[in-house]
């Protein structure tokens, strides 16, 4: 009796920690699964205006992306708004190249479904907008959407 | 049995567990993006006439450089467009200034009264883009207000809640017309 008196006054026992690194890894799997790697570094500002009737982009892979901001580098790039494609700046002139390529890099089926997500800071101005929206539409590319963050209704 | 193998140390583990776990959430972005979906007219064919439009089937939006709206002739406010809006669109009283309706048989509602009011948005070269997306939020709000209010009457089901069928019936019954005209150049070329 005394002898089982004595090892129950050792102290607590060391806790398993080996569990603890399933848990992180489920953690990590989780959000390995619903982020998505984010795929060019942006050389512009861009901070979204916000909306309220927003629709969820359905297929992300149908989407191809304009981005419209002040650049960050402004020696470089000046300070009037830029339009970025891919991870390069670019002009106007060459978005209809950009959409050629978005459209061959998909299969013939899934081409009429292509989606331009025109994703612009909120200061911009609207001049270089319409000319993106005439060549969009030059170019046959009609699907299109403002990518804004969601606000509450009112 | 020989030697007793020495429990492995699995402390550690989870720390490096935890660093790739970091490192993922720094590289990666949980997906946010959303919008305002539109669809832009064709390009223009030559000779090709735009189609004639009765004048009281018109409501002129416009947005100037200095962010001012403009409706019914007069500077607006944003939250008033949104019933002005609406109440263009729906007619309920059949007011002749407003737009005529035509009757369309549209699966699964049947016959119904459908608006040809079409909603014209103008814009200047240098309005800003968020004024540009509230007023395309207001518009769309007028519309999709509408939709859900059939859809309570019709199915008893919310908008959101409708299936493929049905929505595209709800969207026969009452179509986003949004016209977008071509841009001012007041506020200069950029």
């Amino acid at each position: 009796m005394a002898r089982f008196k004595k090892s129950k006054s050792e102290g607590t026992p060391g806790l398993n920690t080996g569990s603890m690194s399933d848990i992180v890894f489920m953690f990590l799997f989780f959000f390995m699964v619903i982020t998505n790697m984010r795929e060019s570094s942006l050389y512009i500002k861009i901070k979204v205006p916000q909306a309220s009737e927003v629709q969820k982009l359905e297929k992300k892979s149908l989407v191809s992306y304009i981005n419209v901001g002040v650049p960050n580098d402004e020696h470089k790039y000046g300070r009037e708004p830029r339009i970025q494609l891919n991870d390069q700046i670019s002009e106007v002139s060459d978005i209809a190249e950009f959409i050629e390529n978005e459209r061959a890099a998909r299969i013939e089926a899934e081409r009429p479904m292509l989606t331009t997500s025109i994703k612009a800071d909120k200061d911009v101005r609207m001049g270089i907008i319409v000319d993106i929206k005439q060549e969009l539409r030059n170019v046959n590319a009609l699907k299109l959407i403002y990518t804004t963050s969601r606000r509450g209704k009112e | 049995m020989g030697k007793k193998c020495p429990e492995l140390n699995s402390g550690s583990m989870s720390d490096i567990s935890f660093l790739l776990l970091t490192f993922f959430l720094l590289v990666s972005s949980i997906n946010t993006d959303m919008g305002i979906p539109r669809r832009l007219p064709p390009p223009i064919q030559p000779g090709m006439v735009p189609p004639e439009v009765h004048k009281r089937n018109i409501f002129v939006v416009k947005i100037n450089s200095q962010n001012n709206l403009l409706f019914d002739g007069q500077i607006g406010d944003l939250k008033a467009l949104r019933d002005r809006a609406k109440e263009f669109l729906s007619n309920p009283q059949n007011l002749s200034n407003l737009p005529e309706k035509e009757t369309v048989d549209v699966p699964l509602l049947g016959s119904m009264q459908v608006s040809k009011g079409v909603i014209s948005l103008q814009n200047d070269r240098g309005t800003s883009y968020d004024m540009y997306i509230q007023v395309q939020n207001e518009l769309m709000a007028a519309i999709n207000e509408m939709r859900e209010d059939l859809s309570l009457v019709k199915f008893q089901r919310s908008y959101s809640e409708l299936g493929n069928e049905q929505r595209a019936a709800i969207d026969k019954a009452i179509p986003a017309s949004i016209s977008e005209a071509e841009p001012t150049k007041v506020g200069g070329n950029k």
